[in-house]
């Protein structure tokens, strides 16, 4: 488990630009503001854990290789040397081990910033992560908070196989007690890991690994050491009027290249970013699909009981009256991922099947 | 203050000579030979029941008595591995499986409730052992009141302590205030020590508007912020590694106090324990691991829940300094804990303490333990090894406590409980509102709407809901 992402874990220098090539081609089309600076996801994270912790005494980093390796996918890189390893800390190999621990050292009033090597560890840990975290809270009637963040990348990466591709949106955001994050761009990932380490509650803040090395514009409020977004409200990063594609993480690089391409042929789609998927903006939602009649959500992961279903439900009931089509879901497939490239790329969503339901649902298609 | 710290270190002194554990088979019986050992055997050198330690005749290698180590080292030269210098030897020997002497319990007190000779023990004042005393028996009144309340259908469920008395007050009196206890869910006695009342009890098993929990947890789910004790947690040994992580923070804010947690036998048995106790090793965190030795997980007898000599073996696989004290002895718990406690704080490593009792009590109010044991060993603990009846004797002894304190104690215990039920029961419930607070710090929006929502359908269809029901 461990042997596989090392090969991912990015050293710098000529693997990584190396990794990036065979890597599925994101190429996205960005408007640059003119002079406006640009950063990739892995140094938007990084900043934003340095900050919080250069803030705060009390937050501290645990996890797999945070340390002394930089972190498998560099994300904690130079933070051992700044603080320290009292708050930069190895764990040894037990993800129920350390989320333990992080919960302990969460009721005793530290900050954790506890880190999964991917998401798909965390099912080892997951009894401490809902049954602890989550939900102490509520039994304790409000004796013990839990200020813990558990971060990590989350969903598919390239070519990976099954254990290490699956995407946990759905599952944590099911979970009352805890709030689930996942961030798209540079300002989100800064923005929103900041406001995960300040909150109280539980978070879980999935990011991706495909995103990490992604070059994003950011501005000089989000460069900010006390640039913050607020959690629990989504962002409309294009607007639209014909039909509204609502998704969240890597997918938003995929709805926007697929909005570029149903602008050629006159379909105006709304992107929206979920930022958020617990607590889920509904309000956002509702009021793009009655402004453009239309719904679109895109997701990588399973289908069945996933996030976009709860977007729909929530459409379905709420505007009902001002939907012209039927709400269209995109998902992964509902197969366990596989691993040659060409079945990876047919399992999950490309743009065109993005621009297809937009289509469909506009009547263009069938 | 001076003469105890003396006494702890002569404790840990002889300590660190009978954990002596790396016996290794002598050359000449380099071929050793399996012998078959019988239930008269088994039942003489082990800690199994009549009635189970027919299902455990098992092979097993003659082991040779221990003696000290003898290993042929070649040349005395040592080899570099990752982790240090390691002498080597060209014997094959492989360690036994079990040591051919059990790890011997400590204790104090005999069964008659008479300090042994020459014993190490940290001495209790009058007014401690008299506290003590009290708090024990009250603590059985309290077990016996609640279990009979369960009964009787006034509330859903309980779990008792029978018979673990002296673990749970000892322990309690031997730690700090500002010690962190995370508990399991059979040591009441700890937060009862520290000073939850028995109306706050009653409160908590009635899940009235009272109760410090909101009526959010299922009886006997206690915990006080204010007290230091960890609201107790379902889920079996989570509470191990979160003690690290305690410990962890304390450590890091360097205060003067440890993380105390408490498992069962079978708790051992989670992958939890391991990460527990590994960790806390290696965060040279100030964690007390006390381990409550009763015998049964449910219906789980130890023979099928580990094959070690217990549970203090373990402590030396994961470099933590261990004990083996008789639970059922008072004395004997609050001299090891209290050490334990100075050890973990003052040196900043985790202890184990594996505390040797036996449950005399079902599992819970949803279990009947005759079904998988014999009725007359339930008994036989109950009436001749009782924690409680050794140290009364101890203390009566003394000449600090009388048939007249006894029977003036019991009676008021009963009385108070009786008026706590009494009073917890008619105590209304939670209003509606609860349902939907503390699920995050600030109520978000969503269960803002549905609380209003839910408060209009109660006033809109009253008929569906309970009369007096309040919103």
């Amino acid at each position: 488990m461990l042997g596989i992402l090392r090969q991912r874990a990015i050293d710098g220098g000529l693997a990584a630009s190396t990794l990036r090539r065979t890597r599925f081609a994101l190429v996205s089309a960005r408007s640059y503001a003119a002079g406006a600076k640009e950063m990739t996801i892995r140094d938007a994270l990084n900043s934003a854990i340095d900050e919080e912790m250069s803030a705060d005494p009390k937050v501290f980093v645990m996890g797999e290789e945070v340390g002394q390796y930089q972190g498998a996918y560099k994300i904690t890189k130079g933070l051992l040397e700044k603080y320290g390893p009292e708050r930069v800390y190895d764990t040894p190999i037990t993800e129920a081990g350390f989320t333990g621990i992080g919960v302990g050292a969460a009721y005793a009033g530290l900050k954790p910033v506890v880190e999964f090597m991917t998401f798909n560890f965390s099912m080892q840990a997951i009894d401490h992560i809902i049954n602890s975290a989550a939900k102490s809270n509520y039994m304790s009637a409000g004796q013990i908070n839990v200020p813990i963040v558990f971060r990590g990348p989350n969903g598919a990466a390239a070519g990976v196989g099954a254990q290490h591709s699956q995407c946990y949106a759905a599952w944590y955001a099911s979970v009352p007690g805890l709030k689930v994050l996942a961030p798209y761009s540079a300002e989100d990932a800064r923005g929103l890991l900041k406001a995960a380490i300040r909150d109280p509650d539980p978070v879980v803040f999935l990011e991706n690994e495909l995103l990490y090395g992604e070059s994003f514009p950011i501005s000089e409020e989000a460069l900010d050491s006390s640039f913050c977004l607020p959690i629990g409200k989504a962002k409309i990063e294009r607007e639209g009027k014909d039909v509204t594609i609502v998704t969240f993480s890597k997918m938003v690089g995929f709805a926007l290249k697929a909005a570029e391409k149903l602008a050629e042929e006159g379909i105006s789609a709304e992107v929206i970013n979920l930022r958020s998927i617990r607590p889920l903006d509904r309000a956002t939602i509702n009021a793009s699909v009655r402004k453009t009649s239309r719904l679109v959500t895109v997701e990588e992961g399973f289908p069945q009981h996933g996030v976009c279903a709860e977007i729909c439900a929530s459409v379905v009931e709420e505007s009902f009256s001002y939907l012209d089509a039927p709400v269209e879901r995109i998902a992964g497939a509902d197969v366990p991922m596989p691993y040659a490239a060409n079945l990876e790329r047919l399992a999950l969503p490309q743009i065109e099947d993005i621009v297809r339901a937009s289509k469909r649902a506009c009547y263009r298609s069938k | 203050m001076a003469i105890w710290f003396a006494r702890s270190k002569n404790l840990v002194s002889s300590l660190r000579h009978n954990l002596n554990l790396s016996t290794i088979l002598n050359k000449r019986d380099y071929f050793p030979r399996p012998i078959f050992y019988t239930t008269s055997q088994l039942s003489s050198t082990s800690f199994l029941s009549p009635v189970t330690s027919l299902r455990h005749e098992s092979t097993a290698v003659e082991t040779q008595p221990d003696h000290l180590v003898q290993i042929d080292e070649d040349d005395g030269q040592e080899l570099d591995f990752p982790g240090g210098k390691v002498g080597y030897t060209s014997e094959m020997k492989f360690i036994p499986e079990s040591s051919s002497r059990r790890i011997p319990c400590y204790r104090v007190l005999d069964e008659d409730g008479r300090i042994i000779p020459d014993s190490d023990f940290i001495p209790v004042s009058e007014k401690l052992a008299v506290r003590m005393y009290e708090q024990m028996a009250t603590l059985q009144v309290m077990d016996h009141i609640f279990y009979e309340a369960q009964r009787q259908g006034r509330i859903s469920f309980y779990l008792t302590s029978v018979g673990e008395e002296a673990i749970n007050i000892a322990s309690a009196a031997a730690l700090s205030p500002d010690d962190v206890v995370l508990p399991q869910y059979r040591e009441p006695g700890v937060l009862l020590w520290r000073g939850f009342t028995l109306e706050e009890f009653a409160n908590q098993c009635f899940g009235n508007k009272a109760d410090y929990g909101k009526g959010r947890q299922m009886p006997i789910h206690y915990g006080s912020n204010r007290l230091n004790y960890f609201t107790i947690s379902s889920p079996i040994a989570t509470q191990l590694p979160q003690a690290a992580g305690v410990g962890y923070s304390l450590k890091m804010d360097k205060k003067n106090a440890c993380a105390v947690t408490f498992i069962g036998d079978g708790g051992t048995s989670e992958g939890d324990f391991h990460a527990g106790l590994n960790f806390a090793a290696v965060m040279e965190a100030p964690v007390v691991f006390i381990c409550r030795n009763n015998g049964w997980a449910i219906s789980t007898h130890i023979s099928e829940q580990f094959r070690s000599d217990g549970i203090v073996v373990k402590g030396q696989a994961y470099g933590i300094r261990s004990i083996r004290v008789d639970g059922n002895d008072a004395l004997a718990v609050y001299s090891a804990v209290r050490s334990a406690r100075e050890m973990a704080v003052t040196e900043q490593r985790p202890v184990l303490i594996e505390a040797m009792t036996y449950r005399v009590g079902h599992h819970s109010t949803s279990d009947d333990s005759t079904k998988y044991r014999a009725a007359d060993e339930i008994q036989y603990w109950k009436m001749s090894r009782n924690p409680v009846n050794r140290f009364r004797k101890w203390v009566e002894d003394n000449g600090w406590w009388s048939e007249e304190d006894e029977s003036k104690l019991r009676s008021n215990a009963r009385k108070q409980l009786l008026q706590a039920i009494q009073a917890a029961e008619k105590w209304e419930k939670q209003p509606l509102t609860e349902l939907f607070n503390d699920v995050y710090d600030v109520k978000p929006k969503n269960l803002e709407e549905q609380e209003l929502g839910l408060k209009e359908l109660v006033e809109k269809q009253p008929q569906d809901y309970p009369p007096g029901f309040h919103v």
